[in-house]
C-alpha cells in the first residue's frame, strides 16, 4: 500500500492556543483511518489544513508525493482530495441532482461557458446521478436539497465528494447528528468507499469508527497521543485516560 | 411555462407599440417615459447579474454607467462622434474600470465589499466633479447623439427608443442564457456556499471577477444608451444615490429573477413619474412600498409570477 496523504510536524496556533501540535499521519489508498479525540482536540482544524482552507504555520502536507502545503483548496480538490463538512454544507437551493452535477462540473473543464444549458447536459447529469445512485439517494434526484431529511443530508454531502472523483476523502463526522438506522446505513456506505478510496475519517461515533477504521489516530489537544490499529487504541493505558475513559463514563 | 413566456411577450409587443401609441395619443412623451425606463432597465439587468445571482452586493454600480457616459461624452467633445467608434471604447473602458474594482473588491467580502465597491465609485464621482474641462460639478451638454450611419438617425426619438428596445431585449436574451449556463451556475453556487464551491474545486475568485466584468459592461452600455438619450453628462450619474436606486430597482423587482430588473425600473420610474406630479418628497411612499416587499415577497415583484429555482 501507498501512502496517499502524509503531514510531518503539521502545527497551528490561534493566539496562544494550539490547535494543532507537530501532527504527523498518514493515509494509505484503500485504507480507512480515522482521527478521534475529545472535543477540542482540533480534528476540524486539522481536516481544514488538509483540505487547504486553513494554511498551517509549520509542518508539510503530502497528496500523492506532492507538497500542497500551501496550494488551495480547488486546487486540491482538482488533484483529487475530496472533503465533506461536520455542518451540512449543501446548496439547499438547488435540487439534489443539481447539487451533485455542480461538484462534476466543478472537475468537466472550464466553466466559462454561457451559453448552453448546464443542467440539459448529459456530459455534467449522468454522473452526476451515478454518484447518487452510489450513496442511495437515486430516487431523490429531483428534490430540493433543502427539503430533505437530515441522514439523506448527510448522504449528499458524500455524493458530492464523491462526484469530484476523489482519490482521498477527508470526511468531517459524517454521521453527525444520525439516528441508529442512518447511521448503521452510512457505516456500510463508507465502508464501500474504502475500495479506490483512501479515507480519513473524524467521528465521534466510537461504535462506527471501531467497526470501519483500519488505523486509529488519537488527538488531544492538538497533539498525537496514541496511533494504531483498533485492537492496540482500545487497550492504549492513555487512550482511555484522555479520551475513552471519558467517553464511556459519560455514555453511562 | 406558457404563461409566462405569453406574458413576457405580451411585454415586448406592448413595448414594441409604445412610439405608435404615442403617436395616436399625439403623447410623444410616453416615447421618453418607456425609453428612460429601458435604459434604467439594463442597467438593473447587470446589477441583478452579479448581486441576484452572484450574491454580491455591489454599492457602487452607477460608476459603470458614469463610465459610459463620460466616454461618449469627451470622445463627441473631442470631435469623435461615430457610434463605431464611441461605443467599443466605452464598453471597454466600463469593462476595464470593473476589473480593477473588481480585482481589489473582491478579496473582501459582507459590508468590506459593500463599503469598498462604495468608496470606489465616490472616487469615481468626484472624479468627474474636477474635470473643469468636461463641465466639472455642472457637467455638459453632448453636441449630438452617436452617428451610427444614415439608415439609423438616432437623433430620431423613435429610432432611438428601437435602438433602446432591442438591446434590452439582446441583453435579457443573453442574461436568461448566461444564468443556465455553466457560468451561470457556478454564481448561484457561490452565493449559495462559496466554501463549498472551492472544497469541490471551484476557483471561486475569477468566476465572481468574471461576472462583476460582465456586469460593469453590461452597465456601461446602459451609459452609453443614457448620454445619448439625456445629451447630458454629469458627475450626478455616478453618485452613490444612483448606485443605490439601481439596487432599489433590482430588490423590487426580484433579485435573481430574470424579468425582475425591468419590472422593478418600470415601477420604480413610474411611481416617481405619477408621485412627483403630487409631491417632491415621492420617495416616503416608494419606502413603505420597498419594506412590504421585502418582507412579504422575497423574491421581489417578478416572484409573483416567476418560479424559479435558485
Amino acid at each position: 500500500m501507498t501512502a496517499l496523504l502524509v503531514t510531518e510536524h503539521l502545527s497551528k496556533q490561534f493566539g496562544g492556543v494550539i490547535a494543532t501540535d507537530d501532527v504527523g499521519l498518514s493515509v494509505n489508498d484503500g485504507e480507512i483511518h480515522a482521527v478521534i479525540g475529545p472535543n477540542g482536540a482540533g480534528k476540524t482544524t486539522l481536516i481544514a489544513q488538509l483540505a487547504g482552507e486553513l494554511a498551517p504555520d509549520a509542518g508539510t502536507i503530502r497528496f500523492d508525493g506532492r507538497d500542497v502545503t500551501r496550494l488551495p483548496a480547488h486546487e486540491r480538490s482538482r488533484l483529487g482530495l475530496a472533503r465533506s463538512f461536520q455542518v451540512t454544507s449543501i446548496f439547499r437551493n438547488f435540487t439534489v441532482l443539481d447539487n451533485v452535477a455542480l461538484a462534476v462540473q466543478a472537475h468537466s473543464g472550464s466553466s466559462f461557458h454561457f451559453w448552453r444549458n448546464a443542467r440539459r447536459d448529459p456530459t455534467l447529469r449522468e454522473p452526476a446521478r451515478a454518484a447518487l445512485a452510489a450513496v442511495g439517494l437515486a430516487d431523490r434526484a429531483e428534490i430540493v436539497a433543502g427539503d430533505l431529511a437530515h441522514g439523506e443530508q448527510r448522504q449528499l454531502e458524500i455524493a458530492m465528494a464523491l462526484a469530484t472523483r476523489p482519490r482521498l476523502m477527508l470526511l468531517d463526522e459524517p454521521m453527525a447528528g444520525m439516528g441508529r438506522e442512518d447511521g448503521e446505513r452510512m457505516v456500510e456506505l463508507l465502508r464501500g468507499l474504502k475500495h479506490g478510496h483512501g479515507l480519513l475519517l473524524v467521528e465521534h461515533d466510537m461504535d462506527a469508527v471501531f467497526a470501519l477504521a483500519d488505523r486509529i489516530t488519537v488527538l488531544v489537544y492538538g497533539r498525537v497521543i496514541a496511533s494504531g490499529r483498533p485492537e492496540a487504541i482500545r487497550n492504549d493505558a492513555r487512550v482511555i485516560e484522555a479520551y475513552l475513559g471519558e467517553a464511556e463514563s459519560a455514555r453511562a | 411555462m406558457g404563461v409566462r413566456s405569453l406574458a413576457l411577450g405580451a411585454a415586448v409587443a406592448g413595448l414594441a407599440l409604445v412610439p405608435l401609441i404615442a403617436r395616436a395619443l399625439d403623447a410623444p412623451f410616453y416615447v421618453t417615459l418607456f425609453g428612460r425606463i429601458m435604459i434604467w432597465a439594463i442597467a438593473a439587468l447587470s446589477l441583478n447579474l452579479i448581486l441576484g445571482y452572484g450574491g454580491m452586493v455591489s454599492f457602487g454600480h452607477a460608476a459603470y454607467l458614469g463610465v459610459g457616459i463620460y466616454t461618449v461624452g469627451i470622445l463627441s467633445a473631442h470631435g469623435v462622434g461615430s457610434a463605431f467608434v464611441q461605443w467599443p471604447v466605452a464598453v471597454a473602458a466600463s469593462a476595464l474600470v470593473a476589473l480593477a474594482i473588481g480585482a481589489v473588491s473582491l478579496r473582501t467580502s459582507g459590508v468590506y465589499f459593500i463599503m469598498i465597491t462604495l468608496a470606489f465609485s465616490q472616487m469615481l464621482y468626484f472624479l468627474g466633479v474636477s474635470l473643469k474641462m468636461y463641465g466639472g460639478d455642472d457637467g455638459m451638454t453632448l453636441a449630438a447623439r452617436s452617428r451610427l450611419g444614415s439608415w439609423l438617425d438616432l437623433e430620431d426619438g423613435v429610432v432611438f427608443y428601437y435602438v433602446v428596445l432591442v438591446a434590452l431585449l439582446v441583453f435579457h436574451v443573453l442574461a436568461a442564457r448566461l444564468v443556465s449556463a455553466r457560468f451561470g451556475l457556478v454564481l448561484r453556487g457561490v452565493r449559495g456556499n462559496e466554501r463549498r464551491m472551492r472544497a469541490i474545486g471551484f476557483p471561486t475568485y475569477r468566476y465572481k471577477l468574471a461576472a462583476f466584468v460582465i456586469a460593469g459592461a453590461m452597465c456601461g452600455v446602459a451609459g452609453i444608451l443614457l448620454v445619448n438619450f439625456t445629451k447630458y453628462v454629469s458627475p450626478g450619474f455616478m453618485h452613490w444615490t444612483r448606485s443605490g436606486e439601481i439596487m432599489v430597482m433590482v430588490i423590487l423587482g426580484g433579485m435573481g429573477t430574470l424579468v425582475g430588473p425591468a419590472l422593478g425600473a418600470a415601477v420604480f420610474l413610474l411611481l416617481e413619474e405619477v408621485l412627483s406630479g403630487y409631491t417632491e418628497h415621492w420617495q416616503l411612499v416608494l419606502g413603505p412600498v420597498l419594506i412590504v416587499i421585502v418582507l412579504f415577497a422575497r423574491r421581489g415583484l417578478a416572484g409573483l409570477f416567476e418560479r424559479e429555482q435558485a
